[in-house]
């Protein structure tokens, strides 16, 4: 990202001493090149989310949503295996909406409308993503069609080629016969396709 | 069926196309489902006068954008020259969101701390912050917890989001405001909803 020049030396300085900052304080989540919106470091205990032990069913439901959704901060994870800070905030925003009585499914909507589509692992089924779920079927159909043509097409060559031309049929029955005519085909030999 | 050896090249011309167009997106920028809808409300107390609280509604009638901050935020430095800037030439009214002031912050524990305590500490290093480096923001509110930033899908800082007369979020803009996209993508559709309102 080009530094803007009329405050090119704080800003690289600053820009600096964040970089020095985000290596030390989050070599996992925040080391985004350039200046991206890396603003959430990692704090140093917000690894571990406050547990409730009080309910362990609870517990383990939190678990299983946290499961299916993404942490945006570390977009390969999710923010049941997260420690960034925003995975935790969600996590208790899961446990807090499970503990007064909101079923799985409100959570995950009040997530879809602040977040998108995207905080779902598993992508929804609908129009936009018709190709994301249908393409390999629709790539295997078409390959196995494809496969199927072509096979029954080429027993059909292969049998085509089996087959002696009316030339080459004649010559063998001269020669069969014990006529000295050997001359070689001068039929102009069948192109392969 | 000369140019079957074609078909392959093609292929691989296909694929390279869509490989390169995916290296123009930035996989971080994930859009939000919440533009053209109602900004979620919040109130909250002000960092400038902790006592009293600002509403988002109280900014009905206005264009004007709402900037997710915080001291301990990198890339906020980086852009808050530009916003201080923006504000001597007054482009646009602009609103603070201090995001997580102390427990955003990796270098604080605030486990045992009470909210009160919490809050007088964001209070103390909200307003030195601006001190030190300009407030270009017509107030800041704080979120001391990042509920309200949850409500806003925010999950990186800094963001900026724009509001329209009616209350409407109409774009959001992730990571420092540079230059170029304030007159690129912000400036006009600031312009745009000013001569629709």
């Amino acid at each position: 990202m080009p530094a803007d020049p009329r405050s090119s030396l704080p800003v690289r300085r600053s820009l600096a001493a964040g970089a020095l900052a985000l290596l030390l304080a989050a070599p996992l989540h925040a080391a985004t090149a350039g200046g991206a919106p890396a603003g959430i470091p990692a704090a140093t205990d917000a690894g571990v989310a406050p547990a409730l032990a009080a309910d362990p069913q609870l517990e383990a439901d939190m678990m299983e949503l946290s499961h299916k959704l993404r942490c945006l901060v570390c977009q390969n994870q999710s923010i049941a295996e997260s420690n960034a800070p925003l995975a935790v905030d969600l996590r208790n925003q899961v446990r807090e909406q499970l503990a007064a009585g909101k079923d799985k499914d409100d959570v995950i909507d009040y997530l879809v409308e602040r977040y998108g589509d995207f905080v779902l692992y598993e992508p929804p089924f609908k129009a936009t993503t018709l190709l994301l779920w249908l393409g390999p079927l629709a790539l295997l159909l078409g390959g196995a069609g494809w496969l199927g043509w072509r096979l029954r097409r080429r027993s059909v060559e292969v049998d085509a080629e089996r087959a002696l031309s009316v030339t080459d049929r004649e010559r063998a029955r001269t020669l069969l016969a014990g006529g000295g005519d050997a001359a070689p085909n001068t039929a102009p030999p069948e192109s392969r396709k | 069926m000369k140019a079957k050896f074609l078909v392959p090249l093609l292929l691989f011309f296909g694929l390279a196309g869509f490989l390169a167009f995916g290296l123009t997106l930035n996989p971080r920028e994930v859009p939000s489902p919440l533009i053209d809808k109602p900004a979620p409300n919040f109130r909250l107390a002000r960092l400038d006068q902790p006592d009293k609280t600002f509403a988002l509604e109280e900014m009905r009638g206005e264009v004007w954008l709402l900037n997710v901050w915080a001291s301990w935020c990198v890339a906020c430095r980086q852009e808050h020259p530009l916003l201080v800037r923006m504000a001597e030439q007054k482009l646009v009214p602009v609103v603070g969101l201090n995001y997580k002031e102390v427990r955003g912050d990796g270098a604080i524990s605030v486990r045992g701390m009470a909210l009160e305590a919490e809050t007088a500490m964001a209070v103390e290093r909200g307003q030195r912050w601006l001190k030190e480096h300009g407030d270009p923001y017509l107030l800041s509110v704080m979120d001391i917890d990042g509920r309200i930033g949850i409500d806003f899908g925010v999950y990186g800082v800094p963001e900026t989001f724009l509001i329209d007369r009616e209350g409407r979020i109409r774009y959001k803009h992730i990571g420092p405001i540079t230059p170029e996209s304030l007159q690129g993508q912000i400036m006009p559709k600031v312009e745009e909803l000013r001569r629709a309102g």
